[in-house]
């Protein structure tokens, strides 16, 4: 039987012992009326070699064309160790480690996880992930409501240069609880909030929200914003690329001050294939004085009674198993293969290596720009820097170019025009290291022909 | 098992050992960020070579226990055997490469098998319609709790104030109330494991917005007054919400649409077998009755004349919304869809009667051994509860002793200290995968334990000895924080 190792032997003494006549017997405490009828949606079970033909035929109709596809899933190099190591079943088939001193090795990798994550962001600590980067940014916004203890108002502010997803994901998570979110408007010239056009009286503000980059690819002018927010009694949230962080400051060291209070982001860039959409992993970092407010599991390091070091999982006095109705947030399983996988590929990129994958996704985007702008009609919309997308506006309908080129063998972009229609026919496009000059070039030529 | 230290890899770290590169050409060339942005120092992050890193995770896996390597009876989380035919297929490239924005036609062959996932759970739990996107159990719970918020403001019935929660339920249930915008209102457990009905009569009404239960409870027995309770709640106007974080007792038996439940969630890393890799990922579709049809989170997957497609805010427009940047953990869903037709519906139905065998027989065999089980009159589900109140008393160890001193034993422990409503207790759940032998085995080692808290209740206090470490301190861990390590 799949999966199953009875014989006929084995379960005839097993029911004998417990003194049941059929495996029947044993569900005679559920009422006759309850009894299901027999499965019918479910098909018939296939063996292994059927079921690989049917999964072989089904992942062949999604064989894709060369992407410069971003918006929030960044195509990375993955070395081969990544997934070779993560796959090992003693890292896959683990649960998550409530018996400490049996899962030493998940939780020294989440120790070393949270060393890397508040290296790149410099922050002072980590937690061992949420679902991901949408509702990480939810959670962070829950957070700075608990976290800052001065403000009434549970207000937050958001810029509409946040993901449009992140927003709405935002909204649906945290709406319950009266907190109320504003939107700041971005400059349409240069694609990024001029902190010239916050309110000098903003009133009683729980959080800002800052993106770095944001949406567009733009790097907002975090010092700015960081101290506006902070002059004004409101804690900042940072939403980051983690890939960025080798490049750009860290929201640890933003504004004049102490840097951000929160920081979360998608960390989808450190390993995770893009595979449909996930499983990728939200992060959070903050500082120290706020760490009691966060939510997820967190590791520590101690000791056993003999005197060696050993990692556990700890203040879980904010968890929804010890506190229930009163805990930082109701989530319990995450993403832990997640940061398995990002924590393998830190280690094999090295600061060097993921500096390097920063520079050359920024120098291929800005590479690609110029090459599409040199086409007639075709004209970069911000003038603001970028790290590695950047907003391009078509003559023509945005959808109807991605489609042509589409047909090309190129996916050209995401089409910004249902969620930013002040922009006209403009896409969001992304080059990251895995592109190569011919790939540039082929999505010049391809534009081209259709624009023809 | 390894009982070295091992150091950390920031202490295998060299400046200037730089790995492969990962780029296409030697220097970027360009950079047109200005330097007032530029990072000033670089993070310190490890600097190994390539084999430095597989020793060191190669070795730090070896630190684990997993259901790979050991039998990991862990109650309410269903350690069952997580058949590599579901990951090799699911890393194949056209799934594996797919961006999650790249067009419909692009994603035939992925959208296809999520359709087919939702029909078969659509099948499996009896309800109207299924959305995949919540990303684990809670964020079920709460997509499922926020729908029933969702259906009483749309029917203009606002005061609605509460949510009932058994006392035995899971932290996520009453803490996923709270994130909803609702109180929690505790239900006692009655001295046969059920609900307390009289109980819950006292406390409903028109504050009432829903009800969250878990069935089989997380008592592991099947709560045979669940259509009066649905009554009752229906009544007074709330609706009911199902935990359905472990199917594994049910699949093919009973559907929690046929019991009157409004709303469910599954685990599908547990029931359907996706592995939960160190903490995560999960995935927590949800299931629900036509009448909350409108407000299942999006996106769903549909299909007409041209094929699948995804429903999106303007097919579902009183949807809660959105849980995720994309559409949840699409490559669990898939592990999830492959081993659902690797069992078939003849397969699920015997998972069922397996799951439920190996508890009963190692319920049997235990209480042979001279065990208390919380509740010896009722048959078990795919779990059950032993208690060790009375070795508490007599020999002064506790369930954290008898957990730890297992994992001397080879098997990891048991689900210790939940529900929280019997004392000392180990929550216990063999699953379906294991066979006869391995029971046995752990039957031994039980009654094995049993002996030495008889003749030696201090060594077993200081379980475990084999692992790779002695008992670890958690109050020096929650008191001294220390969270990351210091590089110098
Ligand atoms: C009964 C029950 N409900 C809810 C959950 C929460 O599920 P998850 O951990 O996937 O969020 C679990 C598992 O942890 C559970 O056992």
């Amino acid at each position: 039987m799949p999966f199953i190792p009875h014989t006929e032997n084995d379960t005839r003494t097993m029911l004998d012992t417990i003194g049941a006549d059929s495996i029947e017997d044993l569900f005679d405490e559920i009422p006759a009326e309850l009894r299901a009828q027999p499965l019918s949606e479910v098909p018939a079970g296939r063996n292994e070699m059927a079921v690989s033909r049917l999964l072989q035929a089904r992942a062949a109709q999604d064989i894709q064309a060369l992407s410069f596809l971003g918006a929030g899933a960044y195509e990375h190099h993955i070395p081969a160790a990544v997934w070779e190591l993560t796959t090992r079943g003693e890292f896959y088939t683990a649960y998550t480690p409530y018996q400490a001193e049996a899962s030493q090795g998940t939780l020294q990798l989440l120790y070393e996880f949270q060393t890397m994550m508040t290296e790149l962001t410099a922050m002072d600590v980590s937690n061992a992930s949420l679902y991901d980067g949408a509702s990480a940014l939810a959670e962070a916004v829950l957070m700075a409501v608990r976290a800052n203890r001065k403000s009434k108002s549970k207000r937050i502010l958001i810029p509409t240069t946040v993901n449009p997803t992140y927003r709405s994901v935002v909204n649906t998570i945290v709406r319950h609880q009266g907190i109320q979110l504003e939107l700041v408007n971005y400059d349409t010239q240069s694609g990024y909030i001029d902190p010239a056009s916050l309110p000098t009286d903003p009133g009683d503000i729980t959080a800002l929200v800052i993106p770095q980059p944001n949406f567009f690819g733009a790097l907002e002018d975090v010092d700015a914003l960081t101290d506006w927010a902070q002059a004004h009694g409101a804690l900042v949230i940072g939403v980051v690329n983690p890939t960025a962080m080798a490049l750009i400051t860290p929201p640890g060291e933003w504004g004049n001050g102490t840097g951000a209070d929160i920081v979360c982001g998608e960390g989808q860039p450190l390993g995770a294939p893009l595979s449909s959409g996930g499983p990728y992993f939200g992060f959070m970092c903050c500082a120290q004085k706020h760490v009691r407010q966060m939510p997820g599991r967190i590791i520590g390091r101690t000791d056993d009674i003999e005197g060696k070091t050993g990692y556990v999982l700890t203040l879980q006095a904010r968890e929804q198993h010890i506190r229930r109705s009163k805990a930082t947030s109701n989530i319990c399983t995450n993403q832990g293969l997640l940061t398995t996988a990002a924590t393998i590929y830190l280690s094999l990129m090295g600061p060097e290596g993921l500096r390097q994958t920063a520079e050359h996704s920024h120098a291929n985007t800005h590479k690609l720009a110029e090459k599409l702008c040199a086409i007639k009609g075709v004209e970069k919309i911000f003038n603001r820097p970028c790290f590695h997308e950047t907003v391009l506006r078509l003559p023509k309908p945005a959808n109807e170019i991605l489609s042509a080129l589409d047909t090309q063998g190129v996916l050209g972009g995401f089409d910004l025009s249902q969620t930013y229609p002040e922009l006209g026919n403009a896409i969001l496009v992304c080059a990251t290291e895995t592109k190569t000059d011919n790939d540039l070039e082929q999505y010049a030529t391809a534009l081209r022909n259709v624009l023809a | 098992m390894h009982d070295t230290h091992t150091p950390l890899i920031f202490e295998h770290s060299r400046p200037g050992r730089i790995n492969n590169t990962h780029t296409q050409r030697s220097t970027a060339q360009t950079s047109i960020i200005p330097d007032a942005m530029l990072r000033k120092t670089p993070p310190r992050l490890p600097e190994v070579s390539e084999m430095d890193a597989v020793r060191h995770y190669t070795r730090l896996s070896q630190k684990n226990f997993s259901i790979d390597t050991h039998f990991y009876p862990l109650g309410s989380c269903t350690m069952k055997h997580n058949p590599r035919a579901c990951n090799t297929l699911a890393m194949l490239p056209g799934f594996l490469s797919r961006h999650p924005l790249s067009p419909e036609q692009h994603g035939q062959g992925y959208l296809s098998c999520m359709w087919d996932l939702q029909e078969i759970l659509k099948d499996v739990t009896g309800m109207t319609a299924v959305s995949l996107t919540p990303m684990a159990g809670a964020q079920g719970e709460f997509a499922g709790v926020a729908m029933i918020r969702a259906y009483h403001d749309a029917n203009n019935d606002t005061t609605r104030s509460e949510i009932l929660v058994p006392d035995a339920a899971h932290g996520t249930n009453p803490a996923t109330a709270t994130m909803c915008g609702y109180a929690t209102k505790e239900i006692p457990t009655d001295a046969n494991g059920d609900v307390d009905v009289d109980a819950l009569k006292a406390v409903v009404g028109p504050q009432t917005a829903g009800i969250m239960l878990t069935n089989p409870s997380t008592l592991g027995v099947f709560d045979r007054r669940i259509k009066e309770i649905a009554g009752i709640v229906h009544k007074a106007g709330g609706l009911l919400y199902y935990d359905g974080a472990n199917l594994n007792a049910i699949l093919g038996k009973v559907k929690p649409g046929d019991m009157g439940f409004d709303v469910i969630h599954m685990n599908l890393h547990k029931t359907f077998s996706t592995p939960h890799g160190g903490g995560g990922p999960g995935a927590g579709p949800v299931g629900v009755s036509e009448r909350l049809k409108p407000f299942m989170p999006i996106p769903v997957v549909g299909k007409n004349d041209n094929g699948y497609y995804w429903l999106t805010e303007k097919d579902l427009p009183q949807s809660i919304g959105r849980l995720s940047a994309f559409m949840g953990n699409a490559g669990v869903l898939l592990r999830a869809y492959i081993y659902a037709l690797l069992l078939g519906r003849e397969g699920m139905t015997r998972v069922a009667d397996y799951a439920t065998l190996n508890a009963n027989y190692l319920m049997a065999k235990l209480s042979q051994a001279g065990f208390d089980m919380a509740l010896p009159e009722r048959r078990a589900t795919h779990e059950f509860i032993l208690t060790l109140k009375r070795q508490a008393k007599e020999q002064g160890v506790t369930a954290m002793d008898f957990a730890k001193r297992l994992l001397d034993y080879g098997f990891h422990a048991p689900t210790t200290y939940f529900p929280l409503i019997v004392p000392e207790c180990l929550l216990i759940e063999p699953t379906e995968s294991e066979s006869k032998e391995t029971l046995d085995a752990f039957v031994e080692a039980m009654a094995a334990i049993q002996k030495e808290a008889e003749s030696d209740a201090q060594t077993l206090k200081g379980a475990p000895y084999t692992m790779p470490m002695r008992r670890l301190d958690d109050v020096k861990a929650a008191r001294e924080l220390d969270l990351r390590y210091k590089q110098s």
